[in-house]
């Protein structure tokens, strides 16, 4: 393992496999709470942080699993954990810095059933990834949650005074603004490290 | 108890993808093929058949603070079997959902459905809100595959459809086309439901 294999691990998990953009993990917090710029800033943060931590802990539980015969477990196990973690971290956070916990408010529990956090953990196991590369692409992948986030609510709040057809009213504007943003970010598909 | 309300809610009214909005990531992400649609919906009816039905036998038994964590652990066990039971039986649709079919469990459907339906219905009402939010959920999977294959890859599960000279709008099956494609259905939808208030309203 090198220091360009993390690299290319970091920018494929932000730019060119986009975990909004091009795998579809963890939609339903991207259009849920997007409306506004800083608690999507704020949405994202938590998202990269506890997919960094889950991607550690499931790199352990998987060893344990592995170790016990019982890989069949890792969807149970996984789940426990990262409800666990968030649990964890929500305490954490309460006691010791109160001023985030009350700025990331009822997005932190939501968190446990963001796909994004149980697919890095399933995605880690299917690519063989070791330790430190489980944990990069952990955090790498929360960091190109929160790139995509933050851009599409610094869209969303022009779209509010934008007109839109009546049938296009809300949720579906979205969509459309979602999926042109997704086609420019396969401009970044030809992106290559050496 | 009101099997056709229910179906009617499952279907239309409550339909879980185009009203209630849940369970996108799925829907966008597999809808490329019909096979993959159909195998991701009638896998999704299945689990949440189960869910519903276990959740509502326990609903009395689960003390409210932890229903969440109980809920979760309940369909992570159903979600394991039929991951097991795809990848023995249909291996290739199996390894085309991927990494998409332990993603099941935190499927807003289904424990969407366990919070706001089996836990508080008798066990036959939530049996019946399973089978028709997976109905429901299914039959959105399949139209959007249909117009995602016809027009991306000239092709309906697998067999060329489309005549030779089609050159096949690839945008479509990429994840570009999953936004646009799903973005449209729920403008379509939005449209006719506000047309039939209308002709409520005039009646």
């Amino acid at each position: 393992m090198s220091v360009t294999s993390l690299l290319a691990i970091s920018l494929g998990a932000i730019l060119t496999n986009n975990f909004i953009f091009a795998q579809f993990l963890g939609i339903c917090p991207f259009l849920g709470v997007s409306k506004k710029i800083d608690t999507a800033v704020g949405m994202g943060a938590a998202v990269t942080f506890v997919m960094g931590l889950a991607s550690a802990f499931a790199y352990l539980v998987n060893i344990v699993l592995r170790a016990l015969g019982l890989e069949f477990m890792q969807t149970v196990a996984f789940i426990l954990v990262i409800a666990g973690l968030v649990q964890f971290v929500e305490m954490f956070l309460k006691k010791f810095i109160p001023t985030l916990y009350t700025a990331l408010g009822v997005y932190l529990p939501l968190i446990t059933t963001n796909c994004a956090v149980l697919g890095v953990a399933l995605l880690n196991v299917q690519n063989n990834y070791n330790f430190i590369e489980s944990v990069v692409y952990g955090i790498t992948g929360g960091l190109g949650f929160l790139l995509a986030i933050f851009l599409f609510a610094a869209v969303r709040e022009q779209l509010e005074f934008a007109e839109t057809p009546k049938a296009f009213e809300g949720f579906p504007i979205a969509l459309i603004t979602a999926g042109l943003m997704a086609l420019a970010f396969m401009g970044f598909s030809g992106l290559k490290v050496w | 108890m009101n099997p056709k309300k229910q179906l009617m809610d499952g279907l239309i009214n409550q339909n879980p993808v185009l009203v209630q909005l849940l369970g996108m990531c799925s829907t966008m992400a597999i809808t490329t093929s019909i096979m993959n649609g159909l195998g991701m919906g009638v896998s999704v009816m299945i689990i949440l058949t189960l869910s519903n039905i276990f959740i509502s036998l326990l609903r009395k038994i689960i003390p409210g603070e932890v229903r969440i964590a109980c809920y979760i652990v309940v369909i992570a066990g159903f979600v394991t079997c039929v991951d097991l039971l795809l990848q023995a039986f249909v291996p290739s649709i199996a390894a085309s959902l991927g990494v998409f079919i332990p993603l099941i469990v935190v499927n807003c459907i289904i424990l969407g459905r366990a919070e706001a339906f089996a836990s508080k219905n008798t066990v036959g009402a939530a049996a019946l809100d399973g089978i028709f939010q997976g109905l429901g959920y299914t039959i959105v999977l399949v139209i959007l595959c249909f117009f995602r294959e016809l027009l991306g890859s000239g092709t309906l599960a697998g067999i060329q459809i489309m005549p030779e000279s089609y050159t096949p709008a690839l945008m479509l099956v990429l994840p570009v086309g999953g936004f646009l494609s799903l973005g449209c259905l729920i403008a379509v939808m939005q449209w006719a439901m506000a047309k039939s208030a209308k002709k409520k309203e005039a009646k």
